[in-house]
């Protein structure tokens, strides 16, 4: 891989995170996240579906006439989300029931037509595969940092299995009611771009 | 206080820039201002002077705040010895209420300063005296059994997430420690709810017969409402409740204070009670329930409304600013707070909901106020000049 390519897929981690620096997607890292099992399989489920998605219209960007684009561009992506909606419903159903409406609804989500329309349309299909996969995991890196901390202190468990020890429950900790709610994910989103926008001083904005 | 005063000058050159502690200058100047007031004045403009400034003012709050504390430390005392049938004296009863609040207060104040002290360090700002206020408003809304725990990290949520990121005191949209007590209300609903929570000790542990430590309004959400304690003991405070808030006359002291001294505005109080009497009275009027049928001035001493009127809604910084404004906001927390308590079973008490939701509606409120007034001036200007 190339180091352009490569910066096309790392860029999306950090100063071009569709999340955090775009805020684009916010709605299901607010739905998903409770627990960190779902987070992790809805964040595959967008990297699947942003990367080929990006392929296909990349393929046929020159044939696409530009005034019905959106309808194309939703056409494949509706695919490729019934595919995956399948997919986990035949093989994670449970977790497919957790995500309820969630799958559906990544066509909905903006960072899948944000890159469709701001890249794939402009360029090949090798590197638009790859900004699929990159705004994917910058998306589900996200996803997976804001379940953790809600699963960890909303429930005391991590992908299922007891972290916080009974001991620490007997001493009179309680789990974190407010972390369970979309509230707290709100915040905890909030609370990363804040880190995040300290660290990386390129990312405010001139006054 | 001289030699207070010689000894600050002696150190102050310290922390002034280019002296060796010149990094805590804003904790210096904190200290300094809190012991005396700053003698230094406005240069440019006319200005209106006052003696008073923030930290006075803060301080007559305090001042105000006072009843409450004591009667609520009493009180605390009062219905332990209720539940477990124990006899004491009204200085035992009080000395056992206040050694259950001093360490929440010690915790909230430590806490709360803490985070203030270290946020003015790194800003290079001065400290904010905001916290003086809100950090004893907080022990003053909890329950009396709330792990200290809890109330450390309800109070820096509030402070960091409530005040310093909108920009510090002054800046904050949603009053503080209303937001600590909303914290724990949604995280810990355990710990915060129910009918155990009230008294001292009582989870747990079996009272005496024909005690149950449910508040007023957990008996009328529940439409029992002849358990209801009469009208003059929940005046009084002879109840169940947040450690300041049971007793109506304590907070009626209070607020003479805040009208006396012009510090907490009478236009908010006084709309408050109307908006309640006005919704409790429509509730009164198509009873469908017991608890639409209860008398509608037994809202105003139930439950957290007479603290949360006087001392919450009033809040210089959240309220409205603009006089039209005041009664507006002040209205519409009267009407909240019983839409909140009849028509929703899962919160009990409205007020603290009710005042925050308003509080984010203020700046709308001021800015329709303001341009409906600018309309009108623009109207009669133009009348003149045609004629």
């Amino acid at each position: 891989m190339s180091g352009k390519n490569f910066k096309m897929l790392s860029n999306p981690f950090n100063l071009q995170n569709p999340v955090t620096v775009q805020i684009l997607g916010i709605c299901s890292a607010l739905a998903v996240t409770v627990k960190l099992k779902p987070a992790i399989v809805m964040g595959l489920s967008v990297i699947v579906v942003t990367a080929f998605s990006n392929l296909v219209i990349s393929w046929m960007r020159n044939s696409i006439p530009p005034r019905i684009r959106i309808i194309v561009q939703l056409v494949v992506v509706a695919t490729m989300v019934i595919l995956v909606d399948q997919v986990l419903r035949a093989f994670v159903y449970d977790v497919s029931k957790q995500l309820s409406v969630y799958v559906g609804l990544i066509i909905t989500n903006c960072i899948i037509m944000g890159r469709l329309e701001a890249f794939a349309m402009g360029n090949k299909p090798w590197p638009s595969f790859i900004d699929g996969i990159g705004n994917g995991i910058g998306y589900a890196v996200i996803l997976i940092v804001v379940a953790t901390v809600r699963e960890l202190f909303g429930s005391g468990t991590l992908l299922g299995f007891k972290i916080v020890p009974q001991a620490v429950y007997d001493a009179g900790y309680i789990n974190n009611g407010m972390m369970i709610m979309p509230t707290m994910a709100l915040i905890l989103v909030g609370v990363i771009i804040w880190i995040q926008r300290s660290y990386f001083k390129q990312l405010n904005e001139k006054e | 206080m001289k030699s207070l005063r010689n000894f600050l000058d002696k150190k102050k050159p310290l922390f002034q820039p280019g002296g060796k502690l010149s990094k805590f200058g804003s904790t210096f100047g904190a200290f300094e201002t809190f012991l005396f007031t700053p003698n230094h004045t406005s240069k440019s403009g006319s200005h209106i002077h006052d003696t008073i400034d923030l930290k006075r003012t803060m301080t007559v709050v305090i001042i105000a705040l006072l009843p409450t504390l004591l009667f609520g430390s009493w009180n605390i005392g009062y219905q332990n010895g209720l539940a477990f049938g124990v006899e004491r004296s009204i200085i035992e009863n009080f000395i056992f209420g206040f050694l259950k609040v001093l360490p929440i207060m010690i915790v909230s104040y430590g806490v709360g300063l803490g985070i203030e002290f270290i946020v003015a360090q790194i800003r290079g700002h001065e400290v904010n005296e905001g916290f003086l206020v809100t950090g004893i408003l907080i022990p003053l809304i909890m329950p009396v059994n709330i792990p200290l725990w809890m109330v450390a990290l309800a109070t820096a949520f509030a402070v960091i997430f409530g005040k310093e990121i909108f920009g510090g005191t002054g800046y904050n949209v949603m009053n503080v420690a209303l937001i600590a007590r909303a914290f724990l209300f949604f995280a810990y609903p355990g710990e915060m709810s129910g009918d155990l929570v009230w008294v001292y000790d009582l989870a747990g542990n079996k009272p005496v017969d024909g005690f149950s430590g449910a508040t007023p309004l957990a008996y009328a959400a529940q439409n029992a409402s002849s358990e209801i304690a009469s009208f003059k003991d929940m005046f009084l405070g002879f109840i169940p409740g947040s450690i300041g808030e049971t007793s109506t006359l304590a907070v009626l002291i209070g607020a003479a204070v805040l009208i006396f001294t012009g510090i907490g505005s009478w236009k908010i109080m006084l709309a408050t009670v109307l908006g309640t009497l006005l919704m409790g009275g429509i509730c009164n009027l198509f009873p469908a329930n017991e608890y639409m049928s209860i008398p509608a001035y037994t809202h105003l001493v139930m439950g957290g409304f007479a603290f949360g009127a006087v001392f919450m809604a009033t809040d210089p910084v959240t309220a409205s600013s603009t006089e039209k404004g005041k009664w507006i906001y002040g209205f519409m927390i009267g009407i909240l707070v019983v839409l909140i308590r009849i028509f929703n079973p899962a919160y009990p008490e409205g007020m603290m909901l009710a005042i925050l939701l308003m509080n984010v509606w203020a700046p709308l409120i001021d800015y329709f106020v303001i341009e409906s007034h600018i309309k009108r001036r623009l109207k009669r200007a133009k009348i003149k000049g045609n004629a």
